[in-house]
């Protein structure tokens, strides 16, 4: 018994011969099987890397704003009936965000902000652009890294010193390929020492963030603008888990330092970055499954073609499994047979698909410039499991039958 | 002259190769039961070369797919160089087809697009033990020679006639070395001159040692064997041995003289 098992077992790799051979034989077919795999699994494979490179690239844009950020902006101001944008009301004061640095549990970091449009000249050229001020903290809390130079110090935000950060498009309107670091330029009549270059941040809901020169918010209010509200309160809490109970602090403490009663509405906004990371990232994880979906019926159609061509395929051999059985085959030989050509038809069509797949999805990041799809690895296995799973069961079950009946009736079939 | 063959007792004697005893084979078709082999003994020692005659109904093409295990019979015994085949299950009786017979069909059952070497190998892929490729080839290659197609080893059934196909599955049917060639009409499909050639192959082979049942409905073929079996509604009705058969060669060059005649009139 154990000799018989051992011989067929032997006889595994002769069948794989066997299975290649007849798959050769008949290669129209062959083609025609798999490429229902084929599309199948690359649609999976392709789509799911579609919605999650819409994650990611989500994730990163909201990232780029800061870490753990929360900004508090003014509410929009309301002249009669005409309303201004965000952070154009007058309510939002330097001590509101003292107030905020000192009795908000877990702020890390704060820095108030100032901003304007104005005229930048330097070098004989000039360039409108916006000028805004900020704490020394802000680099920080933005996550912006200076490509050269060094931030302003605690001292000269003090200090009002006359001392600014440059973006990358404002310097090159201004300075064109020299470096920056070092040379003046003059806003509204002041002379500022440029002491550091921004990296490229790109443009984003701020519009575009290269295109500013940051300058201490102490200098922006007594010189630049003359004002004494804030446009927001940039505010950076130290970790996440921390950020909702700080929106509610900050709320409550502004409301009673504005003197708001229960019934009125908030005269300023907070902007949490976590929470719109969440949502986008809830949303986009939900049209990732549903792509996903989408695809799953495609390659369960595919599963369904191959399911076609298999039936015809072993109704058609018939024959051929009886004269196998006629000149000496054993009815788990023909099975075997069988499963191993259903078997290299998968698993062929199966990385054919994952080739095309991953290649579509580098297509695509090669059109779109900040969008990449990212393939996920789970959809791989997933849609090579099914893809397996279709093939082995619909290639086996009727060699099954075959192999049972009589040698003599299998051969005498159309 | 005939000789009429004395029919045999229950357990094989020494010496036959393939023993029958009072085997049935019927088929329910609907309600109706059809009996198309009714209770055959039959005794075939080695050496033999014995035709089975009969109209067609009379059971003979069951009776043979039976002999090869390419049926089951529904009662009766059947022992093949001693083995009883009933006690056997589907696996034993591949792994003894392939040791001990060979068979050959009307049809010739060749796989199509799939070279005439590889045909007469398709045996040796499920023989056990093992036999490794290079010698299957070799096997393969010495089987059609001896059948005298060394020149079409490569070439693919459509690319053969008739006959050439046939000796193809008479190669395939040696290629295990069988003890009995079964052949179920195997001059069915040919015309006159190649069907006498393919006997003489026969002749030939069972010359050589090899033990021949075959299946008939054609007098003139059936002349080439050494002994007759007619049936009749599933029964023998005659046994007679053939001492003066035809050979082949004799009757080739026969035909060829004829040939000759016919065109120089």
């Amino acid at each position: 018994m154990l000799d018989d098992f051992k011989n067929l077992l032997l006889q595994v790799p002769q069948t794989i011969l066997i299975a290649l051979r007849a798959l050769r034989r008949n290669k129209l077919r062959s083609t025609l099987t798999i490429l229902g795999i084929v599309i199948g699994v690359a649609s999976v494979v392709s789509m799911v890397a579609v919605g999650n490179g819409a994650q990611r690239s989500i994730q990163a844009q909201v990232a780029s704003l800061g870490e753990n950020l929360l900004t508090v902006f003014a509410a929009s101001s309301r002249s009669g009936a005409v309303r201004g944008g965000l952070g154009t009301a007058s309510t939002i004061t330097l001590a509101d965000a003292e107030a905020i640095r000192r009795e908000v549990a877990g702020v890390a970091a704060l820095s108030p902000e100032i901003s304007t449009t104005a005229q930048a000249i330097a070098s004989g050229r000039n360039w409108s652009t916006s000028i805004v001020g900020e704490s020394e903290d802000y680099l920080r809390i933005r996550n912006w890294d200076l490509r050269s130079g060094w931030m302003f110090t605690e001292r000269e935000v003090r200090t009002a010193a006359k001392v600014a950060l440059i973006g990358t498009k404002a310097a090159s309107e201004l300075f064109g390929p020299l470096d920056p670091v070092g040379q003046t330029v003059r806003v509204k009549n002041i002379p500022f020492v440029i002491i550091g270059l921004l990296t490229s941040k790109g443009t984003s809901v701020g519009g575009n963030q290269d295109d500013r020169i940051i300058i201490p918010y102490t200098t922006a209010m007594k010189r630049i603008t003359g004002d004494k509200y804030l446009r927001s309160v940039n505010v950076q809490i130290v970790t996440s888990s921390l950020m909702n109970a700080a929106q509610e602090q900050i709320t409550s403490l502004l409301r009673q330092r504005h003197g708001l009663s229960a019934g009125q509405d908030d005269d300023f906004n907070i902007f949490n970055q976590k929470e719109i990371a969440d949502t986008a990232s809830s949303i986009t994880k939900i049209v990732t499954y549903l792509l996903g979906a989408i695809a799953g019926i495609s390659l369960l159609v595919g599963g369904i073609g191959i399911m076609n061509i298999m039936l015809v395929s072993v109704t058609e051999r018939t024959r051929e499994i009886g004269i196998r059985m006629a000149v000496g085959a054993q009815p788990f030989a023909v099975k075997l047979q069988f499963l191993v050509e259903a078997i290299t038809l998968s698993i062929l069509g199966g990385l054919i698909g994952v080739l095309i797949g991953v290649g579509a999805s580098a297509a695509i990041g090669l059109f779109s410039s900040s969008f990449k799809a990212v393939v996920s690895v789970n959809s791989i296995v997933l849609a090579l499991a099914v893809s397996l799973g279709i093939g082995v069961f619909f290639g086996v079950y009727p060699a099954r039958k075959a192999a049972a009946l009589n040698p003599i009736d299998a051969l005498r079939s159309e | 002259m005939n000789t009429p063959i004395a029919s045999t007792g229950a357990a094989p004697s020494a010496g036959a190769l393939l023993k029958l005893h009072d085997l049935t084979r019927s088929f329910v078709s609907g309600e109706v039961e059809v009996k198309a082999v009714r209770g055959i003994s039959l005794e075939i020692v080695r050496g033999e070369f014995v035709a089975i005659m009969g109209a067609s109904g009379s059971g003979k093409s069951t009776l043979m797919n039976m002999l090869g295990f390419l049926d089951q019979p529904t009662s009766g015994e059947y022992w093949l160089d001693g083995t009883d085949v009933a006690g056997l299950n589907a696996r034993q009786r591949a792994a003894l087809r392939s040791r001990k017979l060979g068979f050959v069909f009307q049809s010739f059952y060749l796989l199509s697009r799939t070279s005439a070497l590889e045909n007469v190998e398709l045996p040796l892929l499920y023989t056990l033990p093992l036999v490794m490729p290079r010698e299957r080839h070799r096997r393969a290659g010495t089987a059609l020679q001896e059948v005298g197609l060394a020149a079409r080893v490569n070439h693919f059934p459509s690319e053969l006639s008739g006959g050439q196909q046939q000796r193809v599955a008479i190669a395939r049917a040696l290629v295990n070395k069988p003890e009995i060639l079964l052949a179920d009409e195997p001059t069915g499909n040919l015309d006159t001159r190649t069907s006498i050639e393919i006997m003489g192959l026969f002749q030939a082979l069972n010359d050589n040692g090899l033990t021949i049942v075959m299946v008939t409905h054609e007098l003139d073929i059936a002349a080439f064997c050494k002994r007759v079996v007619v049936m009749r509604d599933g029964r023998i009705i005659s046994d007679t041995r053939n001492d003066a058969r035809h050979i082949a060669a004799r009757e080739l060059a026969t035909l060829d003289a004829a040939e000759q005649q016919a065109k120089l009139a």
